[in-house]
Formats: C-alpha cells, sequence, structure tokens
C-alpha cells in the first residue's frame, strides 16, 4: 500500500497531505521536512526513486509542484508514476489546464478528486471518466444544498 | 453583522504577507475570529470556517480546537457541510484522540443514507483512519454494502473490507461470503478493489490462500481480456488496456502461485504472453512487464520462463529510461542468489551500471556487482570495483571498501594479489574503512606468514607518503611494530627491497606520535610498535628515551602505556623478549550471530605489571596479552556477500522480524538462523515473545531472546537465535506466533514463514 502523499512547491511549502496510515503530527512534520529536503536536493536528471527508511519514494516534478509517494517494499515503482501522472490527468481535466494555484485556491477540491481515486493506500477508481463523473455529481448536491435534498442517479 | 470572511478570500489575504511574522499575525487573527465563531455554535459559517482552519493547518498552525466542529459538520443534513467535516476529520482527528470514537455513530448513519454520494464520504473516512474500535463497530456495514450492486459503493466497501482487515484482523472471515462473486463484476473498479482485498486476504492466511487458489483460472481469463481486448477509450493508457488492474492481478497471481505447481502452471501461458507481447515503448508498457517479471521469478515457473524474465531486467539494463534500470538492478538484486548464472550473464552490464551518472543506480550496481563476484571473475571484478571506490561519492566508500575486503578475503586468488588489493583500499579510501576493518586486516597480515615482509615493505611507503588516513596508519603501525626487522634487513621477496634504517623507522613512528593528524588510538598503535621494536632493533637506548617521555603525556592511554612500558623496561626485563615476540596465527571462531574474531594486538595486561602480584614465569607469553573482540559491522552487507541473503519473515503493524542465516556450521543438517525483531511504531512493543513451529519432520531449538522489549522507532532489535534440524532436507517452513504488548494493549499474531531461500535447507 501506499503510505503517503505529498505535494510541495520548489520552496518546499506543502500543498497537500495525504497519510495512508495513523501518524502522530511530530512525526508528519519530521517527514515533511526529511521529503522536502530529500527531493528537492535531488540533481535535474536523476532517477524518480529514492530510499528512505524501510519505504520507496517516488516523485515527480510537474510545473513547479512535486509529486510526492510513499511506498511499501512490494509495491510497483513504475506504476507509482503512471499513479502519480493520472492525479495530475484528474485535476487538469477538473480545473482545466491546473496550475499549482488550482491548488493552492481550490485545495479542498484537490482532496476531493484525490479521496475518488485512491483509498486507504490504494487506487479506488482506475477510469478517468467515473472519477470525474462522481466529482461532477458531487459538485452538483453542494450546488443543491440550498434546496432540498434528491436522489442523483447511479452512475455505472 | 459582517459575515466572516470566505475561505479564498483568507487565502488571498494570508499570501500577501511578505514575512513569516505577518503571516502569523493574520492567522492569529483569524484563528481568534473563528475561535469565537465556534463558541457561539454558528452554524452558517461553520463549514466555511473549518475550512479556512484547514488551509491554516496546512501551512502549519494548530488546529486542533476545530476537531469537534468537524464532527457537527458530519452530523449536519447538508453535503457541503459533511465534505468538509469529513475532509477535516481527515486531516485533523486521529485514531490516538477519543473524539474521533464520537464520528462512529454519524458514519453509521451516513453508511445508511439514501445518498451514494454521502454514503462514499463515509466509506472513504472509515477506510482511511478508522481505528480499530471503529472498525470492529461498523464492519458489519462495510460488509453490507460489499454484497450491493452498486459499483460506487462496493468499490470503496472493498477498499474499506482491507482496512478493517489491516486494524482487525479477526474480522477476516466476515468477509469471506461476500468475496464469492467479486470477480465476475464487469466494472474495473470493482474489479481492481476486489483484487486487492483478496490479496490483503491470502497475505494474512494461509488458510484463505489455499481458499482462493480456485481463482486462479479466472484470474488468467480477466488478464487474457484486458491484454487481447480492443481499444477500451475508459481504461486506455497508451494503448494498454488498464494497467493498474493488470499490475495487481499480475500481483496476486504471484502470491497464488508461490510453492505451488498446479497454480503456477495455469498462469504459465498467461504470464509467457504478458512477457512477450507488451509494448515497451513506454513506462506504462515496462511498469506491467517489471510486475510479470517479479511473479515469474517468484512463483514456481518453468526455466525456460525463468530465463525469459532475467533476460527482459537485462534488455531494462540498457534502457535509456533510468527509472528503468534502476528497477531493474533492484529486481536483479533479489534474484542474486536463486538465479546465479542467468543473472552472471549480464555482469558486464551490471558493471557498466557503476560509471552511471545516477546516484540510486549507482548504489544498486554496487550491491548487484559484489553479489556476482566469485572465484573466476575475481581479478576482473575487483579492477572495476576498485575503480568505482576511486571515483564514487563520499556516501559510498565505507559500504564498497568494505565490500572489497569481503569479497578479498573470500576470493582471492594469491595472498599477494588479497595484500595488494588492501593496500589499495587503505591508500584510496583508508579514511572510510570501518573501524573493525583494523583488527581484521591485522588478522589476516599476520596470518600471511610469507607476505610479511612484502607487506611490512608496502605499508611503510604507503606511511611516508600519507599518514592522514587513520585505518592506514594503525595497520601500518601495528605491521612495523611486528615486521619492522624484517624491513630493516631487506628481506623483501616480491619487489625491491628498500634500503631503511632502524632510525629512519623510528623517526616515522615518532612522527605519528607527535602529528596534529594522528588520533589518540593511532598514536596508542605508534608507541605499542615502537616499543615492540626494542627486541627487534638495537636501538634500544632510543627507545627507552621515547618510552620515558610519554610517560607523562596528557593523555591518559598513552600514559599509561609508557608507564607500564617503562616498568617493562625496569623491573621486567627479563620478561620483555616473551611478551613482545610475535605474533601467533589467529584463529576465527565462529559463534551465533555475526562471526567474531579473537585476536590482539599485542597489549600488555595492565594488571600483569601489579608490582604486589608479579605473575608466575611459567605462564605462556600469549596468556597475558589483552584481548580485544571485534564483530563485523553491517550485518546485511556481511550476510548478503556471504551467501545466504537474510529475509524479511514478517512486517505488519509496525513489527518487523528478519532472518539472517549462519553459513559456516560444521553439521549441514542443522540451519542456524538469528531473528531480528525491530519496531518502527512510536511506542515500546514490550513483554515480546516470539514462538517458533515447524513440521514433524523437522526439530526446534530457541535460545535465550537478547531482550523482551522492542524499542520504538528502530532504536533497537531483539535479536534470537534458532537452530532447526533437517535431517531429511526438506522445503523449511516455520509456522510464528508473536506475541507483546503495545500501548497497554496485548497484541498476538500467527504467521506462515514460507519464503526461506532454498540455500537455507539444502
Amino acid at each position: 500500500m501506499m503510505r503517503f502523499l505529498l505535494l510541495f512547491s520548489r520552496q518546499g511549502r506543502l500543498r497537500l497531505q495525504k497519510w495512508f496510515t495513523p501518524t502522530p503530527e511530530r512525526e508528519k512534520k519530521k517527514i515533511i521536512r526529511d521529503m522536502t529536503t530529500m527531493v528537492l536536493a535531488r540533481k535535474p536528471r536523476s532517477c524518480n526513486f529514492l530510499h528512505w527508511r524501510d519505504l520507496k519514494i517516488v516523485y515527480k516534478r510537474y510545473a513547479s509542484l512535486y509529486f510526492c509517494l510513499a511506498l511499501e517494499d512490494q509495491d510497483n515503482e513504475l506504476l507509482a508514476l503512471e499513479i502519480l501522472h493520472r492525479y495530475v490527468e484528474l485535476l487538469d481535466k477538473y480545473f482545466g489546464n491546473v496550475c499549482e494555484l488550482d491548488i493552492i485556491f481550490n485545495f479542498e477540491k484537490a482532496y476531493f478528486i484525490l479521496d475518488e481515486f485512491l483509498m486507504g493506500g490504494e487506487i479506488q477508481e482506475t477510469s478517468k471518466q467515473i472519477v470525474n463523473r462522481s466529482i461532477e455529481a458531487s459538485d452538483m448536491l453542494q450546488e443543491d444544498d440550498n434546496s432540498d435534498w434528491y436522489e442523483v442517479e447511479l452512475f455505472g | 453583522l459582517v459575515p466572516p470572511p470566505r475561505l479564498r478570500e483568507l487565502i488571498r489575504t494570508i499570501r500577501t504577507a511578505r514575512t513569516q511574522a505577518e503571516e502569523r499575525e493574520m492567522i492569529q487573527k483569524e484563528c481568534a475570529a473563528i475561535r469565537s465563531s465556534f463558541r457561539e455554535e454558528d452554524n452558517t459559517y461553520r463549514c466555511r470556517n473549518v475550512a479556512k482552519l484547514l488551509y491554516m493547518h496546512m501551512l502549519g498552525y494548530p488546529a486542533h480546537f476545530g476537531q469537534l466542529e468537524c464532527l457537527k459538520l458530519i452530523a449536519s443534513q447538508k453535503f457541503t457541510d459533511k465534505r468538509i467535516g469529513y475532509l477535516g476529520a481527515m486531516l485533523l482527528l486521529d485514531e490516538r484522540q477519543d473524539v474521533h470514537l464520537l464520528m462512529t455513530n454519524c458514519i453509521k448513519n451516513d453508511l445508511n443514507h439514501s445518498t451514494q454520494y454521502v454514503q462514499g464520504l463515509a466509506l472513504c473516512t472509515l477506510g482511511c483512519m478508522g481505528s480499530s474500535e471503529m472498525c470492529r463497530d461498523l464492519a458489519g456495514e462495510v460488509e453490507k454494502l460489499l454484497k450491493t450492486s452498486n459499483s460506487y459503493l462496493r468499490k470503496k466497501a472493498a477498499l474499506c473490507a482491507v482496512h478493517v482487515i489491516r486494524k482487525v484482523p479477526e474480522l477476516m472471515e466476515m468477509f469471506l461470503p461476500a468475496t464469492k462473486n467479486l470477480l465476475s463484476e464487469k466494472n474495473h473498479g470493482v474489479l481492481h478493489t476486489s483484487v486487492v482485498l483478496l490479496t490483503e486476504m491470502c497475505e494474512r492466511s494461509p488458510d484463505m490462500l489455499s481458499h482462493f487458489r480456485k481463482l486462479v483460472p479466472q484470474l488468467v481469463r480477466i488478464l487474457k481480456n484486458l491484454i487481447m481486448s480492443g481499444y477500451s477509450p475508459e481504461h486506455d493508457v497508451s494503448g494498454i488496456s488498464d494497467p493498474f488492474l493488470q499490475v495487481r492481478i499480475l500481483r496476486l497471481l504471484r502470491i497464488l502461485g508461490r510453492s505451488d505447481d498446479d497454480s503456477s502452471e495455469a498462469m504459465n501461458d498467461i504470464l509467457a504472453q504478458v512477457a512477450t507481447n507488451t509494448e515497451t515503448s513506454k513506462n506504462v508498457g515496462n511498469a506491467i512487464l517489471y510486475e510479470t517479471v517479479l511473479t515469474i521469478m517468484d512463483i514456481k515457473s518453468e526455466s525456460g520462463l525463468r530465463v525469459l524474465a532475467i533476460n527482459i531486467l537485462g534488455r531494462f539494463l540498457l534502457n535509456n529510461d533510468k527509472n528503468i534500470r534502476y528497477v531493474a538492478l533492484t529486481s536483479l538484486l533479489k534474484t542474486v542468489q536463486t538465479d546465479h548464472n542467468a543473472v552472471q550473464r549480464h555482469r558486464s552490464t551490471i558493471v557498466d551500471c557503476l560509471k552511471d551518472l545516477d546516484v540510486s543506480i549507482k548504489r544498486r550496481a554496487m550491491e548487484l556487482s559484489f553479489a556476482l563476484v566469485n572465484g573466476n571473475n575475481i581479478r576482473g571484478m575487483m579492477k572495476e570495483l576498485l575503480y568505482f571506490l576511486d571515483s564514487c561519492d563520499p556516501e559510498f566508500k565505507a559500504d564498497c571498501a568494505s565490500g572489497v575486503f569481503l569479497a578479498a578475503e573470500k576470493y582471492a586468488p594469491s595472498k599477494r594479489w588479497h595484500i595488494d588489493t588492501i593496500m589499495r583500499v587503505l591508500t584510496t579510501a583508508g579514511s572510510y574503512v570501518r573501524d573493525d576493518s583494523v583488527p581484521n586486516l591485522i588478522q589476516l597480515i599476520t596470518n600471511s606468514v610469507e607476505m610479511h615482509a612484502y607487506t611490512v615493505q608496502r605499508l611503510y611507503k604507503a606511511l611516508l607518503d600519507d599518514i592522514s588516513q587513520q585505518p592506514l596508519v594503525q595497520v601500518s603501525s601495528w605491521c612495523i611494530g611486528e615486521y619492522g626487522d624484517l624491513l630493516v634487513s631487506g628481506q623483501c621477496e616480491e619487489e625491491e627491497p628498500i634500503q631503511v634504517t632502524e632510525d629512519e623507522v623510528l623517526d616515522v613512528l615518532e612522527g605519528l606520535l607527535v602529528s596534529n593528524l594522528s588520533t589518540p588510538v593511532t598514536r596508542g598503535y605508534a608507541l605499542t610498535a615502537i616499543m615492540k621494536l626494542s627486541t627487534r632493533f638495537s636501538s634500544v637506548n632510543r627507545i627507552k628515551k621515547v618510552v620515558s617521555i610519554y610517560g607523562s603525556s596528557i593523555d591518559v592511554e598513552l600514559q599509561q602505556r609508557a608507564v607500564e612500558y617503562n616498568a617493562l623496561f625496569k623491573k621486567y626485563d627479563h620478561m620483555r623478549p616473551a611478551l613482545l615476540e610475535r605474533m601467533p596465527i589467529m584463529e576465527k571462531t565462529a559463534t551465533n550471530g555475526p562471526t567474531e574474531i579473537v585476536q590482539t594486538n599485542g597489549e600488555t595486561e595492565p594488571s600483569v605489571l601489579d608490582t604486589k602480584h608479579p605473575p608466575p614465569v611459567t605462564q605462556p607469553a600469549n596468556q597475558v596479552r589483552g584481548v580485544i573482540i571485534s564483530k563485523y559491522a553491517g550485518l546485511h552487507l556481511c550476510n548478503l556477500y556471504i551467501g545466504i541473503p537474510p529475509m524479511t519473515a514478517y512486517n505488519k503493524n509496525g513489527l518487523k522480524i528478519e532472518f539472517t542465516f549462519e553459513r559456516a556450521n560444521p553439521n549441514p543438517n542443522i540451519a542456524v538462523i538469528t531473528i531480528h525483531a525491530s519496531n518502527s511504531t512510536e511506542a515500546d512493543m514490550t513483554d515480546f515473545v516470539f514462538q517458533a513451529a515447524v513440521p514433524k519432520t523437522f526439530q526446534l531449538q530457541l535460545l535465550s531472546p537478547s531482550s523482551n522489549v522492542v524499542p520504538a522507532l528502530n532504536q533497537g532489535t531483539v535479536t534470537q537465535v534458532i537452530r532447526v534440524l533437517n535431517p531429511q532436507k526438506q522445503q523449511l517452513r516455520m509456522r510464528i506466533k508473536l506475541t507483546y504488548t503495545h500501548k497497554g494493549s496485548p497484541v498476538q499474531d500467527l504467521a506462515e514463514v514460507n519464503n526461506f531461500p532454498p540455500q537455507s535447507w539444502q
């Protein structure tokens, strides 16, 4: 399973943190410090994999954001790159040409999208369309909050 | 009254802060406003305020006062509130706080909500952060949802079930009925999460594993359909249909096929098909190939398939993509013990990777290179590895030096080559060798009797060049002390003997004593060496003078030695020749655990020179010498290169148990295994008890453990030795039972250990 996913800028500012195992607040802060230090220190054309404690760290830079995923020994690092890419695609579809500012100002949406894609450290849905449709439907439900509840059609 | 600022307004405002102090001030002001709003129980803006709090929390500011507010949001009827409430719960709450239990009822209600998106929120939150208590309370609800026909909910319920099983393994049984037709689903989301659920169950329970073996044909069919089906827009990634599902199926097949001939045979064809037909131009295809290779290597595959897998890895090594080269090296490292000859064929490519610019690749290539060294390739390999040692980053030098020493010890084609190799390491990476290298090298040199003259000459010449590298200086000092007579009499046969006088040698040693570059330990070596030369050289007076000067040294160690050596000159001169005579050949003793070397460094026991109890003259000289025991550092490095790789027998809930194996034991039917238990959680595991059981044809002996407490955060390990008698040379299997107390609660777990490397029982 994946252990955590972090998004941070080139200056090391955290933009998103998803922890898949219970971790004390102090430990989280330490891990974030370690990750940002290690990843930002990597030379430009290095491979995207690092070893840290007993975990495999997979990181990839998209524009001004670093996506950093921690895996257990059994997990497939090359597939993890595809996971990161898929998340970026989902964000891109939702925000339309996503950039760091979108994620800063709409961080809660970034979490909602992530929570339709991954869960408990595993992939929840492999279809882009289904994730997009779920988010759209949930957003619509939010808009309906001012009126009464009504049932929303299930998607396949 | 003015409504509180919206989330995005606040974000904009905070981002205008020019200094950390300014930001802190803004945040404190906003937090104060939010706190009073919470106190006033304002329902309208609670959602907005919690969202702002979550933003500030991400910036690193405390937000614990929002925890209860999240619970109130979750209990609200509005979807917007629930969405933010659950998000807040996942970010701010954790199972360590009792507050989280208040969520249980809300989650229970929401799991039964009429709107699937609300049910989804509840499942997601439970599946991400549900504590053991919550999982126990709500497992029934999850099980119900696992049987629903709504695929949106079913897939989430499956992953939620995985989480429940991870937190409360005893509940696994209750999910068994619901798994019956999970794989008949067409929906990929459900299929994927179902495979994850099945994998989790099979990994945790051997009974489940046997039970689910019958799914192999179905899994093979699903995988085949994915490969053969045409373009599917919904699941396509660069021409491959649902690579995520393919990889997950391959992983489950690996677990089902492991140690089972029939299952392995049933999946043979599909594995060959995937291995040969997958498009390799993009990362996604290689991800699938990678997983396929791991599966082929782990199950009982035909040798043709295994060779195919290793060749895929060989091709990966030549790929332009660094990630793929890295992954290939990692995989080859895993298989190098079991498929040694196949991996050897790729040796030159692997060695080329030592020159790769990428640090991660270099490290893997180094480890793999050492694993490939054998009696046939030692000269060529060592050339490459020494060249690597010369030019590699400092972070590698210690491990590389250790590896070179180990390999040289095992496969040195000649004593001279061995000593030359050691010299090369000491002179090029001398500051990086581990401390225990020094006594090991001293022992090696002592035992290479015919090389003494050559060795001391080369070491002396190295000292003339450079006295900054302490291990080199220490070994050299020791050697000169022992064999200084051979040095000045010019007895070297291997190369042109140098002309050097006793005074020149003493100059060098005294130079070490006064140099700023020498550590106290090195000074000790130098002084002892000088003392030893008093029985080998004729310039005894000079030596006496040096020794007496250091009798008033500020360094206490040095002072004590000098005082004792002085006493040796003055009162026990008759004993001096015997005490300082040439060291005998040292024996290595093998014991449980890493090899221990008993050796001496020519030090005299202080108590022997106690004037009140003069020692009996008949006592043999080597009994009065001090004894230093040293162990090899770097347990894993050592065992990996000795031949039987260590294995992880158990790794769950922060408790990791590794097995290491002893190779050198007189009875080939006995496997000596050392368990190493470590704990990565933040609380100690106390009352730790490890029990093991083996099949009837074996016999087991458990020696006492090192302790009952496995300290938190990997600060130490508990070790225990197991001796397994296996007269029938059957495949080693073991059942282990672990009990311990963690954060006040008793924990017990059973596991089967089936992944013993073949060398441990063959």
